[in-house]
């Protein structure tokens, strides 16, 4: 009898996360390693395949509700979009409109666009958002899930804003530029790459979460990201006209409100909290008593 | 890259898998994946790699011999795609897909 183990979401791999987040020995994986769905542009650069191409797809169940999932493996090249991964999860999307699941749920871990296939990243990344939206539009409600090393950077950020939740670990970050693009293009006493403090307070979680861009903020385990999810479950997508004007109005009060902050703790500032400093080092769940406290 | 095959005979042990396939690793800096899955081979093993480190022939028959000799696997196929892993670490990996293809 092997012992369980309480996995730690950062350090695990996209198949231990499945292992652990869905219902015991339900996931049914499509176009498994076996099948040798590899990238066709790697070799001419003398970059080592994944039998996967850094993704995982297939179905299953999360407390007895019907889910696809889909899970980036952050390790294989940044769990960057390919040709051929990005065809796995379009693949997967359409499929969902025949196969109607309860929720589709998307396990972000990577840095955006392949570089070594751009181009066909790059129309991937579009194909997939397409995918997502269609998904939402039939009423079923799309997932985003970030907590591993790559977060979701570049495409892989802008698939995640198509989400109707997302629930995001502290370490999970979000962005579009990366903090070394930025200090690139705006120079370091804009943005300072290298201060992993500054990074996190602007990329990280707890920041999405307190600028209400991410539904739920949780600890890094697999199974705080598995109960947050199915908090949430039964729902339906809201990708109404009216849900779709109100979030732009939100985006549009959100840009007014915080133009010209410096830092994520003047942000906080700004949204009432008098000891902002302190908010980096508190709990996910000390943090959510704060926010419900306001 | 560089390209192996290599071909053990029957190893005296048996394999009785209780899965179709596993994968273990990941194919990232000084890692590897492990693609085993059990296959009519009359009783020998066969190893199919593609590899970033070019050169290292002789180290990946030396690290499959001694895992052909620790455990004593048979008919069994073996894919690796390697991101030029350390002999130590490629040993662990192939233990550690054997024990989860194997063990119940």
């Amino acid at each position: 009898m092997k012992k369980h183990i309480a996995r730690n979401y950062l350090e695990a791999t996209a198949r231990q996360r499945i292992k652990d987040f869905l219902d015991p020995d339900s996931f049914r994986e499509i176009c498994p390693p076996t099948e040798g769905f590899s990238s066709p542009h790697l070799h001419y650069f003398a970059i080592p395949l994944a039998f996967d191409d850094g993704v995982v797809i297939g179905e299953g169940l999360l407390g007895g509700f019907s889910v696809a999932l889909v899970a980036q493996e952050g390790r294989f090249m940044g769990g960057a979009i390919g040709e051929v991964h990005s065809a796995k999860i379009v693949g997967l999307l359409r499929r969902c409109l025949k196969t109607r699941p309860q929720a589709m749920i998307f396990l972000f871990d990577s840095g955006g666009v392949r570089l070594q296939e751009a181009n066909a990243g790059e129309i991937g990344v579009a194909e997939i958002i397409r995918g997502i939206l269609d998904v939402r539009a039939a009423g079923i409600p799309v997932f985003g899930v970030i907590g591993g090393s790559c977060g979701a950077f570049g495409g892989a950020g802008i698939i995640s804003g198509c989400c109707d939740v997302l629930v995001v670990s502290e370490e999970g970050r979000i962005g579009v530029s990366g903090p070394e693009v930025i200090e690139t293009n705006m120079g370091v006493e804009v943005f300072d790459a290298r201060d992993r403090a500054l990074v996190w307070r602007t990329y990280g979680g707890k920041n999405r979460f307190l600028q209400s861009q991410v539904q739920e903020l949780v600890e890094n385990s697999v199974a705080e990201f598995r109960a947050a999810v199915l908090r949430r479950l039964p729902c339906s997508s809201d990708y109404s006209l009216e849900a779709l004007e109100l979030e732009q109005q939100e985006l549009a009060r959100r840009a007014a409100r915080f133009a010209g902050s410096r830092d994520a703790i003047e942000v906080w500032r700004k949204l009432g909290f008098t000891d902002a400093e302190q908010i980096p080092s508190l709990t996910a769940g000390e943090l959510k008593k704060l926010r419900e406290a306001k | 890259m560089e390209h192996l095959e290599y071909d053990f005979k029957e190893a005296g042990g048996e394999t009785t898998a209780v899965q179709a396939y596993v994968l273990t690793g990941v194919v990232a800096s000084g890692n590897l994946e492990v693609l085993m899955q059990p296959e009519n081979l009359e009783g020998g093993c066969r190893f199919v790699i593609d590899t970033a480190a070019n050169g290292f022939a002789e180290s990946w028959q030396a690290v499959l011999a001694d895992f052909m000799a620790r455990c004593r696997p048979a008919n069994l196929l073996v894919s690796i795609n390697d991101h030029a892993a350390s002999p130590a670490v490629v040993s662990l990996r192939l233990d550690q897909a054997y024990e989860s293809l194997t063990e119940k």
